[in-house]
């Protein structure tokens, strides 16, 4: 048998896998959206559209402005890791950021979920404080709560990807504009931010679509309205096994993700041009 | 001048950082938003007894691990199924992807960089859709509801980790080391049995770890796919949830919890940097 057949026919069983339980129902869920009674239409879009309208509006304004906190929280910690001029604090916070990474998002729902109530620890301890009084108290568990769930969950994966990328920025460049009497602020956003861009973008975009698609988080958090796509496309199947309308909602989140992807592809062939 | 140079003799010893103060009080920040929330999860575990508007639990107990545990509660049921599926999510994703990893590291492949790429796309979209259609997929097949069809799903999304950390661990070995067993005598099949596999070893079971913790954590496709017949842990913490019982819930995400960081700590002690550099090459 020629090598290199011998190296497909060991390649082929797992990429067998991803087609059958993978490729194949992704493309079931396209052409499940379009499915009606005994035709194909539009019918599910509009239907979802109506009932769900805010929704997706709530699930992008959410997202997006927990992949902007998550860039910014990232950019804040790798560049104190890189540029910190006292080592003790540096590893300090080298060893504090990463614990969510691996936390499951179920758990970290549960543990939110308790620590955001209105009884939950956080404003216990405001309160014990003196900041506030016990009357102004608020849950948070709205869309805050999920905001608060993913920015605290993912900020550490793409804080990894980030501080490791500036870590291998050329030393020399930084030294030459702190000489020179750069800030260290300047530094960090002329010199370091603009050099990791392009990984900045993979871990954020990467950071997007696990939000696109996490369900627990909201079901836990806030499954009242208006919640996050992901909870109504659960409430469709359990609740009517209604799958026309959840595969257009399925299709709909693509969609979004893929408006993300094409943006971030158009923005890193710009970079390359 | 005597009086005046005082302060500057004591100075290297006992000179006071300023910059600590905000330093210290950022870093407080941090470690309050990160462990704070842990901390509530750890004492609503022990509480017998936590209402409005009281700060901390009026009583401490342990009834509720014992009602966890008990061999009648569905939470033992749901702890060895969640091993149960975790385990065998590691045999089959090793099993698929040992063979693809030699053959992406050592054989020349035709569309090797398509091929690699091709393991990534279940984390490049929104699962969501991709599992309500594999239940409606599964149902028919008679899978829905059973530990293959959970596995099956949990390998697939496991796969990208299992293919990826071994394709680097076996880039990572001396091929040379390879072809010297193979010129003194060895098959093919022995020399990669006794000769790269032992080598890889340490990237391949990072990798087991990866895919384990994976299916452990895994909430969505466990819902649609084995959700109400195969109950699993991260099923359990979300109906107990549901049901207000604070209790079960943080013991249940206690226990998922613990392996989770258990591995963040010891992963650099598996993942040595000479494979980390190969992943994705």
């Amino acid at each position: 048998m020629p090598k290199r057949l011998i190296g497909l026919v060991l390649v082929l069983p797992a990429l067998a896998v991803i087609l059958l339980l993978f490729i194949v129902p992704l493309a079931a869920s396209v052409v499940g959206a379009f499915e009606e009674k005994n035709s194909y239409g539009l019918g599910n879009f509009t239907k979802a559209f109506e009932l769900y309208r805010s929704d997706v509006m709530f699930t992008v304004m959410i997202v997006s402005l927990s992949t902007v906190l998550i860039g910014l929280f990232s950019i804040a910690i790798g560049g104190y890791l890189t540029l910190g001029e006292n080592p003790r604090a540096v590893a300090i916070l080298r060893w504090l950021y990463r614990w969510p990474m691996f936390i499951p998002f179920i758990v970290v729902g549960q543990v939110l979920r308790t620590f955001l109530a209105k009884n939950g620890l956080m404003n216990n301890m405001l309160v014990g404080a003196g900041i506030i009084t016990p009357l102004q108290a608020a849950s948070f568990l709205d869309w805050r709560g999920i905001v608060i769930a993913f920015v605290w969950k993912q900020t550490p994966f793409v804080t990894l990807l980030v501080a490791g990328a500036m870590a291998s920025v050329d030393r020399g460049t930084i030294e030459a504009a702190r000489n020179l009497g750069a800030s260290r602020l300047r530094i960090l956003l002329e010199i370091l931010v603009p050099q990791v861009t392009t990984t900045l973008m993979v871990g954020l975009v990467l950071s997007f679509v696990t939000m696109m698609s996490v369900l627990s988080v909201p079901l836990m958090i806030n499954a009242q309205s208006p919640t996050m796509i992901t909870a109504d496309i659960a409430f469709r199947i359990n609740a009517y096994g209604d799958y026309g309308v959840a595969n257009a909602l399925g299709l709909i989140s693509l969609a979004v993700t893929a408006c993300v992807a094409w943006f971030y592809l158009r923005h890193s062939m710009k970079e390359r041009a | 001048m005597s009086t005046a140079a005082i302060p500057e003799t004591n100075a290297p010893g006992f000179r006071l950082d300023l910059w600590w103060i905000p330093r210290a009080i950022v870093l407080g920040l941090i470690a309050f938003a990160i462990f704070g929330p842990l901390t509530n999860l750890l004492l609503w575990t022990v509480a017998e007894k936590w209402y409005f508007p009281h700060t901390l639990p009026l009583e401490y107990g342990f009834s509720y691990w014992g009602r966890v545990f008990s061999p009648r509660g569905n939470a033992m049921e749901s702890l060895t199924n969640s091993i149960l599926v975790a385990s065998l999510t590691v045999v089959v994703s090793l099993a698929l992807a040992i063979p693809a990893g030699y053959a992406l590291a050592r054989l020349r492949l035709p569309f090797r960089a398509a091929i690699l790429f091709a393991f990534l796309i279940p984390q490049a979209f929104p699962n969501l859709p991709v599992y309500v259609n594999i239940a409606r997929l599964f149902y028919e097949i008679g899978l829905n509801g059973t530990i293959a069809g959970v596995v099956l799903v949990h390998a697939t999304h496991g796969l990208v980790y299992a293919v990826w950390i071994a394709t680097a661990a076996f880039a990572a070995v001396d091929a040379e080391l390879e072809q010297a067993a193979r010129s003194i005598g060895a098959g093919a099949l022995r020399a990669f049995r006794e000769v790269t596999l032992p080598l890889a070893a340490p990237g391949l079971l990072a990798s087991a770890i990866f895919v384990f913790l994976e299916s452990l954590d895994e909430f969505t496709g466990s819902y649609f796919v084995g959700a109400p017949d195969v109950n699993m842990l991260p099923l359990l913490l979300y109906t107990a949830g549901a049901g207000g019982n604070y209790q079960v819930a943080s013991i249940t995400a206690l226990l998922l919890l613990i392996p989770s960081v258990g591995f963040m700590l010891v992963v650099e002690r598996f993942l040595k940097s000479d494979v980390l550099s190969k992943v994705g090459h």
